[in-house]
């Protein structure tokens, strides 16, 4: 019976374990992949053009995902990509969660026409499907890795700032924020040391939800060609340049997509199964 | 009812509102001449001076919204330098396409979505539910645009069933149809699960129960009205999601409607045009959701009287 309630408390472990095992296995390779396998975006080898998977290179190198159209190796090019992808993401959260948060605890903790100004600003933003806003904003700025970040954070603040908000409303009028105020805390330093405290928990709960959303839309913008330039390739630019050679080479797309879907997949488990075990509460977003 | 009405009207006209401000604050915001912008390195002086005058970019930033707001209520978004058309009329032929792409996705994800949903909720925590809750992740995680490309792979190149591209038959239409429905049917299935075991232990189903009624029944009849009340919210915000997705697809398959519109209008630097298809697209969902608003309340007699 106790082992039975010990293993209900503790449900969720295997998932968080084998979310947490895949991305790091992505982050390393992110971090020091590019090292082991060299990528030079403007090289280009004529002999070795598409070729297939596991196809030994004229400079004797093995491309067990084969080359792309200029003879690169596309192994090499998806850890770059690795980078590019996982860097834009969490650069993204950091952005998005700096601004909603701020938003969100002031729009909680001072309440009032503040609170109702900003929430509405939150409605017309979760009015306007987001890519379009994205796209709209990324076809203004031009194609620039900054950019993308800068763009979806302007389109995925608003998670963050109901969160913020929602944790800020239920503490404000907890008893040791009173008391803390009767012996003479400040706005700010009630607003840093007791409100902000409690959202983190919710907040990390809600990125790690997010960042899968995030990496996915910024491959749907390098997709479209409005996300990372050509120079730095991250998975979605890879995707789209694979598009123009399905005929002969159907590896090009494949491999990358897979390795995308994969992360995304794997972080999706991992937010959930962090979700369900510290917040149940945010289940609905 | 009629106070509940006419405040989601309300509400829905401020959120276009909103739409139609932001995108002037964005246009304005972004470094440099927005006529030099939109037009590019290439155009010739007399297309910006042209440019400049349309905006009205020598007056002060408050006369410029106001003539901003006036043409957008005329739906005049200005002549489409590259199509010499009227950027509106443009937006508004390539609609058609776009409604019936999304509203065969939106059918098909209903379709598949609700019974695997409940299907999943009455056998919850069996190898069923799981094997559904796998498909309903990697639905939600698989980038639409790779899905896309992989379909034509299989379907187009490898067996050549179906075409890889353009519209016309209803052959045309069923993988961009299968590659918008997979993330929205993904989270309805989500949805319908957690709604249905949220009101399954209610006092309400015990009786049903209690009464002699049928499972059947019980679930369909008594469990979903109530379980409805938050799918019907979410897939009307999802629906936005949907939409968006509308972009990729068309992108992908060559699918003649707004999104593409959009999107070649963007390599052209056309932003009459892709002004008009952005807000088009936001009042299409707007309306959505208004509509939803709408039957949740009937749906839900505690919303509109709430607001009486």
């Amino acid at each position: 019976m106790a082992a039975a309630v010990r293993r209900r408390t503790r449900a969720g472990s295997a998932r968080i374990r084998f979310g947490f095992a895949v991305i790091a296995v992505y982050v390393v390779a992110a971090v020091i992949g590019p090292w082991l396998f060299r990528y030079d975006p403007v090289g280009t080898r004529t002999a070795d053009r598409l070729k297939p998977p596991f196809t030994r290179l004229s400079d004797g190198s093995f491309a067990i995902f084969g080359t792309d159209q200029v003879g690169q190796d596309l192994f090499a090019q998806m850890l770059q990509g690795a980078r590019i992808s996982i860097a834009v993401g969490l650069a993204t959260l950091v952005l998005a969660g700096t601004i909603g948060v701020t938003i969100g605890l002031a729009a909680g903790y001072f309440g009032g026409r503040l609170d109702g100004v900003l929430m509405r600003l939150a409605d017309i933003q979760l009015a306007f499907p987001s890519i379009l806003l994205a796209i709209f904003i990324a076809a203004l700025l031009g194609p620039s890795v900054v950019n993308v970040v800068i763009v979806l954070a302007v389109a995925n603040w608003v998670t963050f700032a109901r969160v913020a908000r929602g944790q800020a409303l239920a503490t404000r009028r907890r008893e040791f924020v009173d008391a803390s105020r009767t012996l003479g805390a400040g706005t700010w330093r009630l607003i840093t040391r007791c409100v902000l405290p409690a959202c983190i928990a919710p907040v990390l709960v809600v990125a790690t939800v997010e960042i899968g959303h995030v990496i996915l839309a910024e491959a749907s913008l390098s997709f479209l060609g409005l996300g990372t330039p050509a120079s730095t390739p991250s998975w979605g630019v890879t995707i789209a340049n694979g598009r123009n050679y399905l005929a002969d080479a159907w590896w090009i797309s494949t491999i990358p997509g897979i390795a995308l879907a994969f992360l995304v997949i794997s972080l999706g488990v991992l937010g959930d199964a962090l979700r369900d075990r510290y917040d149940p509460r945010l289940r609905s977003l | 009812m009629g106070a509940y009405v006419v405040r989601r009207l309300f509400f829905s006209l401020f959120v276009l509102w909103g739409a139609v401000t932001i995108i002037f604050v964005v246009l304005r915001l972004v470094p440099g001449d927005p006529a030099y912008i939109m037009l590019g390195p290439d155009a010739d002086q007399a297309q910006v001076a042209a440019l400049r005058a349309q905006l009205g970019l020598d007056q002060s930033l408050i006369q410029q919204y106001a003539t901003y707001l006036a043409n957008v209520v005329h739906l005049d978004f200005g002549e489409s330098f590259r199509l010499n058309a009227d950027s509106m009329s443009l937006v508004l032929q390539r609609v058609p396409a776009t409604i019936q792409l999304a509203t065969t996705a939106l059918l098909l994800s209903l379709l598949i979505g609700l019974p695997l949903g409940v299907i999943a909720a009455l056998r919850a925590h069996s190898w069923v539910d799981r094997a559904i809750s796998v498909f309903s992740l990697m639905g939600q995680s698989t980038p639409s645009f790779w899905l896309g490309i992989v379909l034509i792979l299989v379907f187009a190149r490898g067996l050549k069933v179906l075409p890889s591209a353009g519209s016309g038959s209803w052959a045309h239409l069923v993988l961009p149809t299968i590659t918008l429905a997979l993330p929205f049917l993904a989270i309805l299935v989500r949805l319908t699960r957690s709604g249905l075991l949220e009101v399954v232990h209610e006092g309400y189903v015990q009786t049903a129960r209690a009464k002699g009624l049928g499972e059947g029944i019980v679930v369909l009849v008594h469990a979903m009205r109530n379980a409805l009340i938050p799918i019907v919210t979410v897939v009307g915000l999802q629906f936005g999601a949907l939409l968006g997705g509308t972009v990729i697809v068309e992108t992908v398959f060559a699918w003649p409607g707004v999104g593409r519109l959009l999107i070649d209008s963007i390599g052209r630097r056309d932003y009459g045009v892709v002004q008009a298809s952005i807000l088009l697209v936001a009042t299409i969902f707007v309306l959505i959701n208004l509509l939803v608003d709408l039957l949740y309340g009937f749906l839900d007699s505690r919303v509109r009287l709430a607001g009486d």
